[in-house]
């Protein structure tokens, strides 16, 4: 009976011990859906390197991430588009000072259901789609269906480039269904043949058939050479220049180890369009 | 003798501090819930905010018209109440006065089972499961609908008004029974025009509850009410009820920004309407209250 009283007490001293030493090097990120899978994929890989460092990451939107930076409780913020002006000087007001990563590229696709028979949309078509301006696929060459148009919630930073690439402010007809994330909008389409929806390059998979935008399909390559429409670049954001393990954490994201993870996840690396870039 | 009294008064004063706690707690965030919600009004008028029927509260310039949400609201809720209180009030009757003990036992744990489920696992089940077989069964062009969020928001107000009614239905005195057979009616005419009608405040307030639970349940109607702002055309057109909004687009949100505001606002008018329900269950347990010996 004591010794297992003893025994409780020690693997609660040592685990006080364990959580003291991790919280001397820990690394918070917060921010956009988007890049979670870039950030997941990385975090993993780098705190294999480095064991001692001890990292905690969150999603909630590239919002939540900026005003979590701006509140000083996070490391380091991801986000799906640019800091916005008025985010700066909030940030400025409270003494923090936001410096930006590209950290990988990203294509926006838009998706329907596998069994349509439409293939390739132009900018245009997609902006009257999403303004309910089109409401039938065989408007635009397909079948004689009504268009169900989904759309990521208007917070969301997959939504504002949406906004910028395609409906260029333009609003977004009020009958779109709009789901809270990635994932809610695959299972939605993958189940609904009269469903158009746009996505992350990240989140693409075979339940859903990806469409060609003004006649380039979206791939690596073409979001590379900025050929294809809807390609955007991801970002952290740290406040001030990024020290100790931050630094090292955002360097190996940039390294080619890094950018191997970016790959995998399904989105575009730094380094070949970079490469690409040069040529 | 003195420290006996001392005891008891502090005793008193400390229940009473207890008792105070929730209270404050409430004030509290009624008292937040304003603060961060009235500012909306100085950008857009009240008017405008409750009936305006457009909800675009990223553009610039915003519109925050919140009629639609409104509407989502109250439809998905009435529709839910409408399937949720003839199987609540039924289930409540066999359980309370026709099933066999064995079986009374047995349905209300499974009942109790039923209010025990998450609603993220409920709106799962709506989306994953519900929506594509309503969508396949009638040929719509989508599954998350009003229907959908109704018919899993009845689920979980189905426990509330079951097992509240059940109670008021077993308080109605023996008597009146035994009464009423005495007078030679059947068991149906014995339950619909003597025990109903006696428990009949407590049914209403079972009633009024599980609309409120119903009114207010966020994560369902996120999951499967297909979130589009706009006044819906037949009740398989998506919708998007106020809670739904707020969950969606506040992890979003500017600090302090005209949106963030809306949303608290929006939670306002929310707070207030299940104030309504409340309000309205007291009245009518009030005004239903049976005179005698079958004072609930």
């Amino acid at each position: 009976m004591f010794e297992s009283f003893k025994k409780a007490v020690l693997a609660v001293a040592v685990f006080a011990f364990m959580a003291g030493v991790s919280e001397a090097s820990s690394i918070v990120i917060k921010g956009s859906t988007t890049v979670l899978p870039v950030a997941q994929g990385t975090l993993e890989a780098f705190m294999k390197a480095h064991p001692g460092v001890q990292m905690s990451l969150s999603g909630g939107g590239s919002g939540e991430g900026i005003k979590a930076l701006i509140d000083k409780t996070t490391d380091i913020a991801t986000s799906s588009r640019d800091i916005k002006p008025s985010e700066i000087e909030l940030a400025k007001s409270r003494g923090v000072n936001p410096v930006e990563h590209v950290v990988a590229f990203d294509a926006i696709i838009p998706v329907v259901h596998p069994s349509n028979k439409v293939s390739n949309l132009t900018t245009d078509q997609l902006s009257q789609i999403y303004q309910g301006k089109i409401t039938n696929w065989k408007e635009v060459g397909g079948e004689d269906l009504k268009i169900v148009v989904i759309s990521r919630d208007s917070s969301s930073g997959t939504f504002e480039s949406w906004d910028h690439f395609v409906m260029k402010k333009a609003k977004v007809t009020p009958r779109a269904q709009m789901l809270a994330s990635n994932g809610a909008l695959v299972t939605a389409v993958a189940k609904n043949r009269f469903a158009i929806a746009y996505l992350g390059i990240g989140y693409l998979n075979k339940s859903v058939k990806p469409l060609q935008v003004n006649g380039v399909t979206a791939s690596v390559q073409t979001a590379m050479s900025k050929e294809y429409p809807l390609s955007r670049e991801l970002y952290m954001y740290t406040n001030g220049e990024p020290t100790g393990d931050v630094a090292k954490y955002l360097a190996f994201v940039k390294s080619a180890q890094g950018q191997a993870v970016v790959a995998k996840e399904g989105f575009v690396p730094l380094m070949d369009v970079k490469k690409t870039g040069k040529k | 003798m003195m420290n006996r009294r001392i005891k008891e008064t502090l005793i008193k004063y400390l229940f009473f501090l207890f008792a105070l706690v929730s209270v404050i707690v409430l004030g509290l965030i009624v008292f937040s819930l304003f603060r961060e919600g009235l500012p909306i009004f100085q950008h857009t008028p009240v008017w405008d905010f409750l009936f305006g029927m457009e909800w675009y509260p990223t553009y610039d310039p915003p519109s925050f018209g919140i009629f639609p949400l409104i509407v989502g609201s109250v439809i998905v809720t009435l529709l839910a109440a409408v399937i949720a209180v003839p199987l609540g009030l039924l289930a409540a009757i066999y359980i309370s006065e026709i099933a066999p003990k064995a079986v009374k036992e047995i349905l209300k744990s499974v009942i109790e089972l039923l209010a025990g489920l998450p609603s993220v696992v409920l709106g799962f089940f709506g989306m994953v499961v519900v929506a594509p077989w309503l969508q396949d069964t009638f040929d719509l062009p989508t599954g998350l609908n009003i229907v959908n969020a109704s018919a899993i928001l009845a689920i979980m107000a189905i426990p509330t008004i079951s097992s509240i009614s059940e109670d008021a239905l077993y308080s109605v005195p023996r008597e009146f029974k035994e009464a009423s057979y005495a007078l030679g009616a059947t068991k149906f005419e014995t339950i619909a025009k003597v025990i109903v009608p006696a428990a009949l405040s407590g049914i209403s307030t079972a009633i009024m509850l599980g609309m409120a639970r119903a009114i207010g349940e966020t994560m369902v109607v996120l999951m499967v009410a297909g979130g589009a702002a706009a006044i819906p055309e037949s009740l398989f057109d998506s919708v998007r009820p106020m809670p739904a909004s707020i969950a969606a687009e506040m992890g979003e949100t500017p600090y302090r920004s005209p949106h963030y505001h809306a949303l608290f606002a929006t939670g306002m008018v929310l707070f207030f309407m299940t104030l309504a329900f409340n309000l309205i269950a007291d009245y009518v347990s009030h005004k239903f209250k049976q005179t005698g010996s079958a004072t609930l």
